[in-house]
Formats: C-alpha cells, sequence, structure tokens
C-alpha cells in the first residue's frame, strides 16, 4: 500500500467502513420513549388511563359505601359528606356505583381490544400472504360484517343471552370490531410481502406459517399496539351505547352505560346521576385516545408517508397525528 | 430551432454579470438528535449561459442548497447568508415576492418526475398554468394551451396536441421528466436548476433528457445548475464543478481542471471509486473507507479527515477553507478559479498521484479455477427457454382476462463455476422476472432452469430445499432486505436454522461470516438500523454466504449505495469471488458497473437476450444495435471523451410488453432499421432474428455488425 | 368504467340479501314473540297463541320463512308486525324522519369538517390546530347518547335567553301542527337543529381528523412544491394542487363514515324522540319483531351499500388515476 502519508499518520484503519452509524443512533426503544414523552397530551392520556384502572380496582378498598348497599337515610343526595358523589333515589352510593361500572366497562373494553386485535391480525395476515382464495373468501367475509352494523346484531343477539356471562358479550363486541383494522393488516400485509427480507427467508426455504410469525406480524407490531389502545376506547363506547338501550351489561350489574341510561332521565333536576357517570366515560376514552394518538407518533412517525423515508435530512419534521377513534 | 426561436427570445447579452450570487449560505434543521447543519457556508456564483454543476453525495447538502435558492425550504429551516439572484437579495423576501421570481425567472427540475407532477390536472394544464401565473392579463387561456403544446413538442414529446390532454399517470416516467422541464423553461427563466434530473431514469433515457436539458439551455440561454452524485452526467455538460462534501464546497474549478487535477483527496477518491465503462484492464477500484460525518454536531478540522488516507495532525485542529489552486489562474478575481480545501493540495499537485495509489486500492485476481477452460467447467446454472407470461386482468369482483404480458420470452444462458454473467438491459425488460423465476423454483410456463445438473422441475419439496442451499440471492435495497426487528446475529443464522443446522454450528458460523465480510465480531446483537447502508449490504452478503453457497445471485447490489460506499462493495464481492470460487448473476443497470465485475454479460431487450458472450467483446465491439446505444448512453467521467463521443439516442421509451413489435422487438427504436432501405426493412419487421454468432460472442440482429462505441482508455491516463 | 361499477353494483345486492338474511336468521333465532305474548295478564287462550304463531310463520324453518318474507318483499310487502300492522305502511314516514337526519348531517360534517381539517393542517402545531384537535378528540370520545342529552342545555338556554322555547329537543314537529307548507318547515327547523347538531357534530369531528391528516400528507409532496417552483404562492399551490388531491382518500371515508352515522342515527333518534328506522329497531328487539329487525336491516344495508357505491364513484371522479 502506497501513501502519501510518512508522518506516521494512520491511513484507513479498519478495513470496512466504522460505526460511525452505530455510535450516533440512539436504541430505538430510546427513541420512542423520548418521542412520546415529548408529547404532553399523550403522556397525560396514560397517566389518566392508568389511575382510572387503579381507581376502578382499588376504591372498593377504601370506598365508605358498597355500590350494592344502599343508604336508607340519603335519597338523592347531591355530592358531599360521605357520598362523595351523591346518591341515587334508592340511596345507592354513586361513587361506587361508577367506580363498579367503571370496572366493568374498562374489563371489557380492554378484553375486547386484545381479541379483537389478534384476530384482525390472524385474518387479515393469511388473507394477505396467501391472496388467492382465502383472501376472496375472508375479505367478503369482511365486506358482509361492515355492511350489518355492529350495534345492530348485537342489540338483535342481545335477548339470546340476557341472563348469561357478560363474558358472552365481550366476545360477540370483539367479534365485530375487527374488520377494518384487519383490512388495514390485510394492505400491509400485502407491502411487506414484497419487501426483500420476506423475499429472502421465503428464498432460504422458510415455511409460510414461520415466515407470517417471524417477519411479518413483528413487523406490524406498532400498528396493532396502536390499534389494540385505540379499540379499547371504541368497545368501551360500543359497551356503554348497548348497555344503554339495556343491550349491554344485564341487571345486577352496573356497567358506565347503564349508570348513565339511568341518570340522563335526570340530567337537569340530578345532574350529578347524569354527569359523574358521563364525565368518568368521556374522560377514559378521550385519554386512551390521546395515548394512542402520541404511541402512533411515537411508533410509527412515517404511518402514512412510507414513500418520504427515503428522502434525505432534507425533512426536519414531518409530525403527522393520526387519526381519532371511531365513536 | 425554428419553433425554439419563436418562442424564445434567445441569450441576453445585454445584461451582464452573474446569475447568481450565493454568499456563506448556511442552512440548519431541527432534528431528533439536535439541529443538522446540512449547508455550512456555500459560496458560488452562476454566469449567463453558464452550466455548473454540483456534485456530492447523499447528505452533502447539496439539494437543500439549491431549495434555499428557489425558497422551497420549509418554514423549520433556518437560512442565512446571500442569496442573491441578478444582484437583488432574494434571503428574506415574502413568499409573494418570491413568487414572482419563480418560475419566470428561476426555475427548477426535481429528481423524482413520478411524483413532481399533480395527478390529478392534465400535463398541458399544468404547463399551461406556468404561463398563465405570470402572464396573468396578457395570456389569454388559448394562448397559454398553445404554447403548452409548442413546448411539449420542443421538449420531444411526440404527438403534442393530444397528449398535452393526457394526465400524469399516462406518461412514463421520462416524458414527465420532458413536462416538467418544459415547465421549467416556459416562463424563458434566466436560471434552471436541475436537482438530479436524471438519477430515477434509465440510462437511455437519462442520456434523452440530458439532450433535452442542453437544448432548453441553448433556446433560453439561461444559466444552469445542476446537481448529481454522478460525476458522469455532469462530465459532459457542466462548464464548471462544485464538489460538495459535509454541507462545504471542498473543490471548484472548471470542469476539465477538476477532472484533470483533483487537488482534493475526497475528489481523488471519489474519481478513483466509479468503474470506468472503457477500462480494458480491470482498473482497481477505489474504496473510501467510512461515511459523511453526522451533522449535527461535527468535530473541529476536516470534515473529511476521518475518512482521508492523507491525514495529518493538522488536519484535525481546522477546517481548512478553500485555498486557491498553486498555478490555476483566478482570471476574474470572483473566485471562479480551481479551489481545493486541503492544506495538502500542493503535495498532491506536486506527485499527481493516482488515487489507487492514495487509496491503497488494488486489483483484485481472479479465482483459481478461472484458470480452467470455459467449457471444462462445471454448469452452476442452466437456463434454457424460460418463458414467463403474466395475465393482465381487469375488474375487482370478477375479474377477467384482458392480455398477457410475455415478461420472459424464451431467453438461454448458463453460468459456470468460478464466473460471472452480468445481466443488463433497461427496466421492464425482464431481468427481474428472470430473476425470481430462477429464486421462485416454481413451476415454469415454459423452458428449464437446472442448478448444479439438477432439473428444478424434477425435484419434489426436499429436493428443492436441498437447492436453496446452493443458490442464496443478495438484493439491491439493503434497507428492506434485512428484517429490522431481528438482531443481525439472527438474521444470519435463519438460513442455517431453516436448513437444520445445530446450534453450536451456527454459533461458530456467525462470527466467522461477520469476518468474512468486514464486520467486527461485536456487533452482533445489533439491529440494522444501527448499520449504514454499506455495512448493511455487507450484512445482506453474509446471509447469503451461510450456507456455503456455490451461486450467488445478486439483484442490483450496489446500485442504492454512494458512489463512495459501492467501490467497497463491489471489491468485496470480487475478493469473495476469488477466495471462495463462488459463480455470480449479476443483474444490473450500470453497465460500467457490469464491465468491472462481469466475465460474461447478456444484454435483455423486452424478454429476450439480444447479445451475450464474454464482456471484453460485447463491450469492446458490441453488434447489436440496441448494445451500442446502450453504452453509448452511459456517461464516461471525462470531460475530454464525453464531448467528443459520437452519442446513440433512442427514440422513445420501451415498448409495452403486453404488445410487443413484431419481429425483432427492437425494431420501432432501432437507428440501424431507420437507416435501411425500405425493402430490407421488411425482414426486421416479419422475422424474429435467432441469436447466433461465433466463439463466445453471439447477437440476434438481422444486419448486425461491430461498432465501437466506447474508445479504450489509454494506459498512460492520468 | 360503467362496467366496473355495475359490476360493484351487482355484487352489492348479494351483499345485501346475505346481510339482512344473517339479521333475519339471528333475529328469528333469538326472538321469541310469543312468550311476550304469554306474559300478559291475562294469558292469552292457547288458541290465539296458536293462532298468532301460524300468523308469524313461526311454525316454518327460518330459510322458508326468508324466502316467503323476501318474496313478500319483492311484491312492496314487508309482513305484519307482531302487534298486527303492516310493516310497509309505517315504512316511508320513518325512513324520511331517518333520512332528514342523516343527509343534513353528512353534508355538514363533510363540508365542515374538510374545512377543519384542512385549516388544521396548514396551520400545524398552531392555536388553532390545537384547538381544531382537542374539539375532535373530545367529540370523538364522547357518545352520542351523551353529547345529545349535554346539547339539550345549551338549547334551554338559548330559549331561556330569547324567552320563548324556540328550539325543541323532542319530536320532529309540533303535534297536530296547521299551516302552510312553508310554515310547516319552519316548524319543523325548530325540532331538526339541535339532533342535526348532535350527528353533525361527530361526523365533523371525524373527517376532519383524516382530512387533516390527508393534507399533512400532500403537504410534503413533490407536486406541490413543482407548483411553487412554477410561480404558485404558497396558499395557490396549497387549495389548487393540495386541496384537491387530498380530497382523494375521502372518497373512501365517506362509506365507513356512513357507517358511523347510522349508529349515532339511532341513539339520537331515541334521545329526542325522533320515530324513525333507528328508534323502530330498539322498537322490534324490544317486541321481539323479526320483521321489523329485517326491514330495518335491509335499509340499512342498502344505505350503507349507496353509500359505498357513491364513495367509489366520487373516488373515480376525484382521481383521474382510477378512470379507466
Amino acid at each position: 500500500m502506497v501513501t502519501l502519508t510518512e508522518d506516521g499518520a494512520t491511513p484507513g484503519g479498519s478495513p470496512v467502513d466504522t460505526s460511525v452509524a452505530a455510535e450516533r443512533s440512539p436504541s430505538r426503544s430510546r427513541l420512542v420513549l423520548r418521542r412520546f414523552l415529548r408529547r404532553k397530551p399523550a403522556l397525560i392520556g396514560l397517566v389518566v388511563v392508568v389511575l382510572l384502572y387503579a381507581a376502578a380496582f382499588l376504591s372498593p378498598l377504601f370506598a365508605p359505601w358498597d355500590y350494592a348497599e344502599p343508604d336508607y337515610t340519603a335519597f338523592l343526595q347531591p355530592p358531599g359528606g360521605t357520598h362523595w358523589f351523591g346518591t341515587t333515589k334508592i340511596g345507592e352510593d354513586v361513587f361506587a356505583q361508577v367506580m363498579r361500572g367503571l370496572q366493568k366497562s374498562l374489563t371489557i373494553g380492554l378484553l375486547v381490544g386484545l381479541i379483537s386485535t389478534s384476530l384482525a391480525a390472524v385474518v387479515g395476515a393469511a388473507a394477505g400472504y396467501f391472496g388467492g382464495w382465502t383472501d376472496r373468501v375472508l375479505m367478503w367475509l369482511v365486506d358482509l360484517l361492515l355492511v350489518l352494523p355492529s350495534f345492530l346484531v348485537i342489540a338483535v343477539a342481545s335477548p339470546a343471552f340476557k341472563g348469561q356471562s357478560w363474558l358472552i358479550f365481550v366476545l360477540l363486541l370483539a367479534g365485530f370490531s375487527w374488520m377494518i383494522t384487519a383490512r388495514i393488516v390485510r394492505g400491509m400485509t400485502l407491502t411487506l410481502r414484497e419487501r426483500e427480507y420476506v423475499k429472502a427467508a421465503r428464498f432460504m426455504g422458510q415455511a409460510p406459517f414461520r415466515i407470517i410469525a417471524k417477519h411479518i406480524v413483528p413487523n406490524m407490531a406498532s400498528l396493532l399496539i396502536i390499534d389494540a389502545t385505540v379499540t379499547v376506547g371504541a368497545a368501551v363506547l360500543s359497551e356503554t351505547g348497548l348497555s344503554f338501550f339495556g343491550f349491554g351489561v344485564q341487571p345486577p350489574d352496573v356497567s358506565l352505560g347503564t349508570l348513565i341510561a339511568s341518570g340522563t332521565e335526570s340530567a337537569i333536576t340530578y345532574p350529578w346521576l347524569f354527569y359523574v357517570p358521563a364525565g368518568f366515560l368521556v374522560v377514559f376514552v378521550l385519554s386512551v385516545n390521546l395515548f394512542g394518538d402520541g404511541l402512533r407518533d411515537a411508533l410509527d412517525p412515517s404511518a402514512a408517508g412510507s414513500r418520504k423515508r427515503d428522502k434525505k435530512v432534507k425533512k426536519g419534521k414531518t409530525g403527522k397525528t393520526g387519526t381519532g377513534a371511531q365513536a | 430551432m425554428t419553433a425554439a426561436e419563436t418562442l424564445f427570445e434567445g441569450p441576453d447579452a445585454e445584461r451582464a454579470g452573474p446569475v447568481l450570487e450565493v454568499d456563506d449560505l448556511r442552512v440548519s434543521f431541527p432534528s431528533e438528535d439536535g439541529r443538522v447543519q446540512a449547508v455550512r457556508g456555500l459560496s458560488y456564483r452562476v454566469a449567463p449561459g453558464e452550466v455548473l454543476g454540483i456534485v456530492g453525495e447523499s447528505g452533502s447538502g447539496k439539494s437543500v442548497s439549491s431549495l434555499a435558492v428557489m425558497g422551497l425550504l420549509p418554514d423549520s429551516a433556518r437560512v442565512t447568508g446571500s442569496i442573491r439572484f441578478r444582484g437583488r437579495e432574494l434571503l428574506g423576501l415574502s413568499d409573494g415576492e418570491l413568487s414572482k421570481i419563480r418560475g419566470r425567472r428561476v426555475s427548477m427540475v426535481f429528481q423524482d418526475p413520478l411524483s413532481a407532477l399533480t395527478p390529478v390536472y392534465t400535463v398541458g394544464d399544468q404547463i399551461a398554468e406556468a404561463l398563465l401565473t405570470h402572464g396573468r392579463g396578457r395570456v389569454s387561456r388559448q394562448q397559454a394551451d398553445r404554447r403548452a403544446v409548442e413546448l411539449l413538442d420542443l421538449v420531444g414529446i411526440p404527438n403534442a396536441a393530444a397528449r398535452a390532454k393526457a394526465f400524469p399517470h399516462e406518461f412514463s416516467g421520462g416524458m414527465r421528466q420532458r413536462a416538467v422541464i418544459a415547465i421549467a423553461i416556459a416562463n424563458d427563466p434566466d436560471l434552471i436548476i436541475a436537482d438530479e434530473p436524471t438519477t430515477a431514469l434509465d440510462v437511455t433515457v437519462q442520456a434523452q433528457v440530458l439532450e433535452v436539458l442542453k437544448t432548453a439551455q441553448e433556446v433560453t440561454g439561461a444559466g444552469i445548475v445542476i446537481i448529481t452524485h454522478d460525476l458522469g452526467v455532469v462530465a459532459g455538460f457542466a462548464d464548471r464543478l462544485l464538489v460538495m462534501y459535509a454541507g462545504r464546497a471542498v473543490e471548484t474549478g472548471d470542469v476539465h481542471e477538476v477532472y484533470r487535477r483533483p487537488r482534493m483527496p475526497y475528489t481523488l477518491g471519489l474519481l478513483g471509486s466509479i468503474p470506468r465503462l472503457d477500462a480494458a484492464q480491470k482498473q482497481p477500484l477505489v474504496p473510501i473507507e467510512g461515511q459523511p460525518p453526522s451533522l449535527t454536531d461535527l468535530p473541529p478540522g476536516c470534515p473529511f479527515a476521518p475518512r482521508c488516507p492523507m491525514v495529518v495532525d493538522a488536519c484535525l485542529t481546522e477546517e481548512p477553507p478553500l485555498f486557491q489552486v498553486d498555478g490555476s489562474v483566478d482570471a476574474t478575481g470572483d473566485g471562479t478559479g480551481h479551489r481545493a480545501a486541503c492544506i495538502r493540495s500542493a503535495e498532491i499537485a506536486e506527485r499527481e498521484p493516482d488515487a489507487a495509489e492514495v487509496f491503497g486500492a488494488e486489483v483484485i485476481g481472479e479465482p483459481e479455477i478461472a484458470a480452467v477452460p470455459r467449457a471444462e467447467r462445471e454448469v452452476v446454472l442452466d437456463v434454457a427457454d424460460l418463458v414467463k407470461t403474466f395475465t393482465v386482468t381487469k375488474g375487482s369482483v370478477f375479474k377477467r382476462k384482458v392480455g398477457a404480458v410475455h415478461a420472459v420470452d424464451g431467453i438461454s444462458f448458463d453460468i459456470r463455476a468460478g464466473e460471472t454473467l452480468g445481466l443488463v438491459g433497461e427496466s421492464g425488460c425482464g431481468k427481474t422476472t428472470t430473476l425470481m423465476e430462477i429464486l421462485g423454483l416454481e413451476e415454469l410456463m415454459g423452458g428449464s432452469i437446472s442448478v448444479l445438473g439438477k432439473r428444478a422441475a424434477e425435484l419434489d419439496k426436499a429436493g428443492r430445499k436441498a437447492i436453496r442451499r446452493d443458490m442464496q440471492v443478495v438484493f439491491q435495497d439493503p434497507q428492506a432486505s434485512l428484517d429490522p426487528r431481528m438482531p443481525i446475529g439472527d438474521v444470519l443464522a435463519e438460513p442455517m436454522q431453516v436448513h437444520g443446522y445445530p446450534a453450536a454450528d451456527i454459533a461458530k458460523r456467525v462470527p466467522e461470516l461477520l469476518d468474512l465480510v468486514g464486520l467486527r465480531r461485536e456487533h452482533v446483537g445489533r439491529y440494522p438500523a444501527e448499520f449504514s447502508g454499506g455495512q448493511r449490504q455487507r450484512i445482506g452478503i453474509a446471509r447469503a454466504l451461510a450456507l456455503n453457497p456455490r451461486l450467488i445471485v445478486l439483484d442490483e447490489p450496489v446500485s442504492a449505495l454512494d458512489v463512495s460506499i459501492q467501490a467497497g462493495v463491489i471489491n468485496l464481492l470480487d475478493r469473495l469471488k476469488a477466495e471462495l470460487g463462488l459463480s455470480y448473476l449479476f443483474v444490473a443497470h450500470d453497465l460500467s458497473v457490469v464491465r468491472h465485475i462481469a466475465d460474461r454479460v447478456a444484454v435483455m431487450y423486452l424478454g429476450k437476450i439480444v447479445e451475450i458472450g464474454d464482456v471484453d467483446a460485447v463491450f469492446g465491439a458490441p453488434r447489436h444495435p440496441y448494445t451500442q446505444a446502450l453504452l453509448s448512453a452511459i456517461p464516461i467521467p471525462d470531460p475530454v471523451k464525453e464531448r467528443q463521443r459520437e452519442r446513440i439516442i433512442l427514440e422513445g421509451d420501451l415498448p409495452s410488453p403486453a404488445n410487443p413489435p413484431t419481429g425483432c422487438r427492437f425494431h420501432t427504436r432501432c437507428f440501424l432499421y431507420a437507416s435501411l432501405p425500405e425493402e430490407r426493412r421488411r425482414i426486421c419487421v416479419e422475422t424474429e432474428p435467432a441469436l447466433e454468432g461465433s466463439g463466445d460472442h453471439s447477437d440476434a440482429c438481422h444486419f448486425a455488425r461491430s461498432r465501437a462505441v466506447v474508445e479504450p482508455m489509454a494506459d498512460d491516463h492520468r | 368504467m360503467i362496467g366496473f361499477l355495475l359490476r360493484r353494483l351487482a355484487n352489492y345486492v348479494v351483499l345485501c340479501l346475505a346481510a339482512t338474511f344473517l339479521a333475519f336468521a339471528l333475529a328469528s333465532a333469538t326472538f321469541d314473540p310469543i312468550a311476550i305474548l304469554q306474559q300478559r295478564n291475562p294469558p292469552p287462550p292457547a288458541a290465539v297463541l296458536d293462532a298468532k304463531r301460524a300468523d308469524l310463520h313461526l311454525d316454518q324453518p327460518v330459510p322458508q320463512r326468508f324466502l316467503t318474507w323476501v318474496g313478500g318483499v319483492a311484491h312492496g310487502d314487508f309482513g305484519r308486525t307482531v302487534t298486527d300492522r303492516s310493516v310497509v305502511e309505517e315504512l316511508p314516514r320513518r325512513v324520511g324522519v331517518s333520512l332528514r337526519l342523516f343527509l343534513i348531517g353528512v353534508v355538514l360534517g363533510v363540508g365542515f369538517g374538510v374545512l377543519l381539517g384542512v385549516i388544521s393542517a396548514i396551520r400545524q402545531y398552531r392555536l388553532s390546530d390545537y384547538l381544531a384537535t382537542l374539539f375532535s378528540f373530545v367529540i370523538l370520545s364522547t357518545p352520542v347518547f351523551v353529547l345529545g342529552t349535554l346539547l339539550k342545555q345549551p338549547a334551554q338556554g338559548f330559549n331561556d335567553l330569547i324567552g320563548t322555547n324556540y328550539l325543541q329537543t323532542l319530536g320532529e314537529q309540533t303535534p297536530g301542527f296547521q299551516g302552510s307548507w312553508f310554515a310547516s318547515l319552519g316548524d319543523r327547523l325548530r325540532y331538526l337543529i339541535v339532533p342535526t347538531a348532535t350527528i353533525a357534530l361527530g361526523q365533523i369531528a371525524y373527517y376532519s381528523r383524516y382530512q387533516r391528516s390527508a393534507m399533512l400528507d400532500v403537504l410534503g409532496s413533490d407536486f406541490l412544491r413543482t407548483a411553487q417552483a412554477k410561480g404558485l404562492t404558497r396558499r395557490r399551490a396549497l387549495f389548487k394542487h393540495g386541496l384537491r388531491t387530498a380530497l382523494i382518500p375521502m372518497a373512501t371515508l365517506f362509506a365507513f363514515g356512513f357507517g358511523l352515522l347510522i349508529t349515532g342515527g339511532t341513539f339520537t333518534e331515541r334521545i329526542f324522540g325522533w320515530y324513525g328506522m333507528g328508534d323502530w329497531l330498539i322498537t322490534g328487539v324490544v317486541s321481539q319483531d323479526a320483521n321489523i329487525v329485517a326491514t330495518v336491516t335491509l335499509f340499512i344495508a342498502v344505505l350503507v351499500l349507496v353509500s359505498g357505491w357513491l364513495s367509489d364513484v366520487l373516488y373515480a371522479v376525484l382521481d383521474p388515476r382510477v378512470r379507466v
């Protein structure tokens, strides 16, 4: 090797590109965390969601009244004293009831979010990866279920599960909230399938289901996490809506929906009966949505504009806020 | 040029002085890791009618600086310094004031023609809009429409009046870029900025578009700033050159001067890192180690110092300004002479060293097996009469067949042990389809594929899996070819797991593989995102090597990399072939790379091989007119040669493979056909030529005659 | 193009029938209207129950009942309710009530939603963007039955302010209202405002979010830069090239937005005492009436598919790339 340097300078140390990039880019999880923490509304959303879950499950331990134990000395009492949020017309403690309802609603939301997103991932990935008839049949099913509003189907089916466990209700809700996500998953699978690393796996002889499990689903993790989050909010809205009409959670169970239903009539005369459960509901769903939105920004900053990814340093910040949940 | 004369006033001699003066331009952006100093004190000027080439790799700030001139940077950008157009300061002007200058006095051509036009308006309307915007009250709608058609005609769109009514998606990439140029010259500007105008295009189309740009420059007399990463493109076009690195100019001067006597090691390395189409013997390729620095917090000193083989302690203390190169005269005193930002440029001037000498590149030898005559070597891959058609369907509910695309229409070739076959052709010629058929090992529509003597169609599932072990693939995009969720240790282990290697063997093999491709063993736990493009491509190569294959199929393995990185990867491939006796099927559109790495080459056009043979024979004396045109379209990074070359410009775009021309598929674009008398033309239209030849050189042309289109490089070059 | 839209239409008809069958089958399987009759006091004699059962074809298997019903629908007969009233007689009035709510809601929603989304996008990270985002998030997190009840309060406040009960929040019109056509329109308007606002707010929030992100996508696009490079001011380029292109994805959303509207409409009708299709569905489920449920399902399926078809047409109109 002939070099011009005679004064001891070392020409080109390692035989390859040195690892400048490695030192430069912080690890992905740290980057995601940093992006997330920068978004105040998302952070607030997360804190509120955690607090609400904690309150719903822990408050019975220290609250002065039990939800099923009426106080016969206090009917329709406004908030104050030991009845923090007032009482109903038969003397039930509104705080205890709302916490109880919150418990049920949040549990249902969480379960529906998990089940429906998993279902969407399986159906969408299978339809997208295998294509052909698998795809056609599954997508026709999705179309069919989209034509029938889930509200209608569950309302019609509700007489069948009267007196049954609320878990059936969870399954029904989950069974009707995966379709749009499945479509998105399918679309992403179609692009991922053409990615070179998936092709590489195929050309090295990897089995289709292993490719889906190893290369396709993990690469949609951000989407699925975000979607599960947003679905929790949407499921709580669906649950309360159905329960509002008496098609969902059945007495003696209470949910935020049944509480709001019984409070609506007296929204003007005894406002706490309506505003307390409604307030908790709105605050919870809003927090979940803000959290989901922040997650989207942090996990997937280029959510819509994948073609923009290869643009150089040029772009400072293409902040993109995703779309909110469906009511 | 009569049409042009009525359209434009021509060069404006009255106004002297530079059209554009950029002084100490600085641009920075906010980013995740702090402020990115994308441009750090850039100064240049453009005289009327002058063509300035700005050359740099991605991230060098070349595009950002031109967007700053146009005032099109996003709001988050901080821009300081001075940009004067015809003496008028542009920085600080409002959007309204700038919009009076943009498109009328200064216009721009962008890189990606596919997204540069609004999809919902017709091409004619978008050109007319440029005229109407600046001629409000003076130009009528009808006048603008008529002029739009004239402009489309000028930039070489056939049947312009009808095509003006078409939407952008009905235009090919090359045609869209012509339309963008038509918009740019619509108002007879004084300055045109072209930002990588040909990067997204095929070579033959690139040659056409460069030709159109030259015409545009002639008719408008505008100054041109052409931004590119390709030293070949500017060699024949630019008058002056400015090389950018890490947001600054590192060398500038007359284009002949800079190419002949580069005075900055970076320029020297850049010129040495490009494989030359005109190299008779194999030239060593100069890899520039490392990668450009991060522009968020630059250490003091010359930003190129970490990659520079000539670095001395003084380089690390202070960033050198642009020095006047000894012996060059700055005639006008306005900084247009030859200048370089290197404290050791005087030493370079004294010794006039070769890039290979400075960077220590050597020619890599051939594998041992290359000594065995070709006919006696084992056939690694044999493709015979391969056919692949795609059906074109319409409708989403009830699909119906409306036609068939003959993507690959009966091609045959073989690859012997220790040999590299280059497969070249424009996009849409069927080379990628051929590759996917070979890799897919599935049932063929016609013909046969055999790997190491075993016919793929006759194998069962297990047999196919066994073949996959011997045949591996490296993809084009290092970003997309590695699963971002897997640490590279797992990436390298995956093929071995699939083929049932014991865990202990895998654990031993992974570090070996990293050594083999020149990566550090400690990096086994890192994720692909933590590596640079060149490193990722090395990981992709390591994965392909994991199973000790005999054949590696390479799909444009270096085209996504910057030139300085590209050389390192090519050298690695060369070395691996020599050491491991591998065979390569190398698909590429860059003929210079193919010339460097391949032993044999096959040229494809519309699903057919039109010429195949030994690389020196095919490139040295091409016989098929298509090969000749293809070779003549490749720019050579040598201003003198580039300006003297006779260039064959092909007409039009690739015909649709759904409806290929009869007879010889190339006759619709063939210059030879055009020069034939009527009675001899008939055979081209009616009879499909067979692939015939002598020795290791065959072609498929009825009237083949060899014609040297690339003059070999003289030995005493540089 | 026409062929394409026709084929789509054919597929939709199949989907419509399948959806209606599903709802009918589900309703027939779970409903037991006779059980409700039996609970009456005094219980009706067995003969009456048997007659009722035969009347409602409950003695037949479900697919046959569906075919009977579909056959009837083809002749304009949607069957009879459990309370022995003709479904078809009540249908037009209820359809009218629902469509009035939906159409005005969707027009207001798309119009204001797109406007809000565009303003939000071009003023990204400014106060107006944050306010618009906050508005959308709060509305999208508030169920319609809460929103409706909440809106009654400001309506009451408005009435108190002007001293008369101008804004009505119960019913579709003043019962027994007599007057000219024009006066009747004015009367209906008083009942219309609050429920329509309830529906429209959700739609505005929904469309504005999507329009904002579609617009943001377009903001960084190359063609917008080309438009500016040819001399258009940023504002002109944004509206002429940006907005026009950002409207394309809205066409697809339109179909999904309609599904949202129907569920919301059901709640709105119940809360404001409108006797529309949504209200009818609830009545049908409560009285365990398969014919009503099937009729409402058919109506909803037709609406969803018409909106899907419209969104296809809209897409073709907006995007020259799909016009083949």
